[in-house]
């Protein structure tokens, strides 16, 4: 068995949901390579061929990887596939903008945003907003399959695989990148942080998230949002945490003025510890919390940050 | 131009899924069943191009039971010009789909097909993308807005960065992200106008398209529930607890 699993990077860093996504490739067992897929991105080839188990780490070039287009993606992934009996990359939106085009040009059923591996061709996944969990077996030959990171821990760094280059393939595309507009924060990442702090409907304006920044300085936290928040426009799109937006599962996942809706819950229940803030004692989010504080925020925000600072946090 | 719109019928998103005792998948009999919430969106945004006159023509299609025509006729009764309902009593997964839906839209010549980024049932999110790759054409996931001049189309994605603006040549494909618009409610007139709106009845065997399953569901679980824990004081025992109870601060 022979499997690829493709790298999330930024043509810079290799990020930490190839490390988990190559853990869920180990679980199938055979040989591991990593494409790299990008413009300028020897240091994600340095930093993948260090990755624990992987034996080869592909590099492959062209100016329209450095945004990783759906369509250039096919090809690159496609043209490599005849050497390979799975493809794993993560659940996030670089990879689940292309994959399915991949499963669709190699005639196969993709198996999307995996939580467990149970053998090489049956493996589990949530639907149903993680209210149900289902285990599938692929009959197709090749697999191609999406990872839920939050599912799965990294693989270590002291390896040391071979590297290569291989062509892309790439011919015209019908689409082109025109421009981006990225979140700027110097936070921790929201689906890689120890500790997250999300705010709903509840904070009641964009202004108000401040009284959150001040805690999520001294925890070191990544900052949320229920898809409410977002949708009022308080804050960026990408913070949104839930069933269609961000899985997260930190050590520590604080609720602030959020009711707790299935969809929401999809996205943060399997948090090592849940704490929520709420004024209303009968909201949903108290049924998964492992603390509640019934409380109005606007009161026990600045308590709690003062209290963390007492307490020497 | 004309605009494809393809819609699912799934559990409402207000109803919470319950696993069969025989772990055979999820129960679906008797509950309330809605348009999938994203098709609303891409259904909204699709009469929106039409009334701004740049669509002149919006085809609304579902694969699925007999019922699934009441979802086509929600998106009638939006707005929408007309439907086609294939019909199909299989649980029919996102390649079959996909193909299907490849062969509606080269019967009617679309020349852009919106549809929802996943349906909140199965969680696939991966219909879209097959149906891109299988016409060839280009693809915007995760739409937060969209402009169309002349023969291209400018997507304005949401991704898990912030956002990113591709364009992309036509034909092409969208699939809406929450913020693509808010989806209007049918109007009571417009109801009853939507039941006179033609539904064309279609088979996979018309299609001529291989429907056969390449999933086996081995079998559908509850998920580890989570305990309700304790109610804490004040911000005070909140802080103690996380930091000497739980050790995770
Ligand atoms: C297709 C679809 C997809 C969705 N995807 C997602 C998703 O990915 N993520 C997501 O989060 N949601 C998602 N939703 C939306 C979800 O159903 C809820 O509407 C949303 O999560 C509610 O956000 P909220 O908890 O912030 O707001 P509300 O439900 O309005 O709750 C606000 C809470 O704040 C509390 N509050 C108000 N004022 C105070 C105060 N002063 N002090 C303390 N507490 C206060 C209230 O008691 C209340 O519990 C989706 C919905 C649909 C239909
Ligand atoms: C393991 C398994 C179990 C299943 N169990 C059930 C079940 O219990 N009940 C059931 O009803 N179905 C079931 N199906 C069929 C399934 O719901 C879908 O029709 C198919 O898998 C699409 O997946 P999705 O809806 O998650 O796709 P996604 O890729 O998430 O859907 C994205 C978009 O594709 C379009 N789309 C998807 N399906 C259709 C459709 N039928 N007609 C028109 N447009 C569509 C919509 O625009 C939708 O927003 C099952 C399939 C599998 C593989």
């Amino acid at each position: 068995m022979a499997i690829l699993v493709v790298a999330e990077h930024d043509n810079t860093s290799l990020k930490d949901a190839t490390h988990k996504t190559v853990t869920a490739a180990t679980k199938m067992g055979g040989d591991i390579d990593i494409l790299v897929a990008g413009k300028g991105m020897k240091s994600v080839i340095a930093a993948a061929a260090k990755i624990d188990g992987v034996r080869a780490v592909i590099g492959v070039e062209h100016a329209s990887l450095e945004r990783q287009l759906a369509e250039a993606m096919e090809t690159v992934v496609v043209g490599l596939m005849g050497n390979y009996d799975a493809v794993l990359a993560a659940d996030t939106t670089t990879h689940k903008n292309y994959m399915p085009r991949v499963a669709a040009k190699l005639d196969v059923q993709q198996i999307s945003s995996i939580t467990g591996v149970e053998s090489t061709d049956t493996f589990i996944r949530p639907i149903y907003a993680g209210n149900a969990m289902a285990t599938v077996q692929s009959t197709d030959s090749k697999k191609v399959i999406t990872v839920r990171t939050t599912a799965f821990a990294a693989a270590g760094e002291s390896g040391s695989a071979s590297t290569s280059d291989a062509d892309s393939g790439i011919g015209a595309l019908k689409s082109e990148f025109v421009g981006e507009e990225l979140t700027k924060s110097d936070r921790p990442e929201l689906t890689a942080a120890k500790t997250v702090i999300s705010g709903g409907r509840g904070m009641g304006s964009g202004e108000n998230f401040k009284l959150l920044e001040g805690i999520a300085d001294k925890l070191g936290a990544a900052m949320g949002a229920s898809r409410a928040a977002v949708d009022a426009g308080f804050v960026p799109n990408d913070w949104q945490v839930g069933q269609t937006g961000k899985s997260v599962a930190p050590q520590l996942y604080i609720a602030v003025g959020i009711s707790g809706a299935i969809q929401h819950l999809a996205g943060m229940k399997d948090s090592k510890v849940i704490a929520a803030i709420n004024k209303d004692e009968d909201a949903p989010i108290f049924q998964v919390a492992d603390y509640g504080l019934v409380a109005d925020l606007f009161k026990a925000l600045p308590e709690f940050e003062a209290e963390l600072e007492k307490a020497g946090v | 131009m004309k605009v494809l719109v393809p819609v699912k019928r799934v559990l409402d998103y207000n109803v919470k899924a319950r696993v069969k005792s025989d772990k055979s998948g999820v129960d679906l009999s008797n509950v309330k069943m809605s348009m999938n919430p994203f098709d609303e969106i891409a259904v909204e945004e699709a009469v929106r191009l039409q009334e701004a006159g740049t669509a002149t023509e919006t085809i609304v299609v579902s694969i699925g039971p007999a019922k699934a025509q009441e979802t086509i006729r929600t998106g009638l009764a939006m707005g929408m010009d007309r439907g086609v309902h294939v019909q199909t009593d299989d649980d029919l997964e996102p390649l079959a789909i996909a193909k299907m839906l490849k062969a509606v839209a080269e019967a009617e010549g679309a020349d852009l097909i919106v549809m929802g980024k996943q349906a909140i049932d199965n969680d696939y999110g991966s219909t879209g993308g097959m149906l891109a790759a299988l016409l060839d054409w280009p693809i915007g996931s995760a739409a937060n807005s969209i402009a169309i001049d002349g023969g291209a189309i400018t997507v304005v994605k949401e991704i898990d960065g912030g956002l990113q603006t591709v364009k992309l040549q036509m034909p092409a494909l969208v699939t809406a992200d929450l913020r693509l618009n808010e989806p209007r409610y049918a109007s009571l007139p417009n109801i009853m106008k939507a039941k006179k709106k033609p539904i064309e009845a279609k088979t996979p065997a018309d299609l001529g398209v291989d429907t056969a399953p390449r999933l086996k569901t081995l079998k559908v679980t509850e998920p580890a529930a989570r305990e309700a824990g304790i109610k804490v004081e004040d911000a005070a025992q909140l802080v103690d607890k996380l930091k000497n109870e739980a050790g995770v601060i």
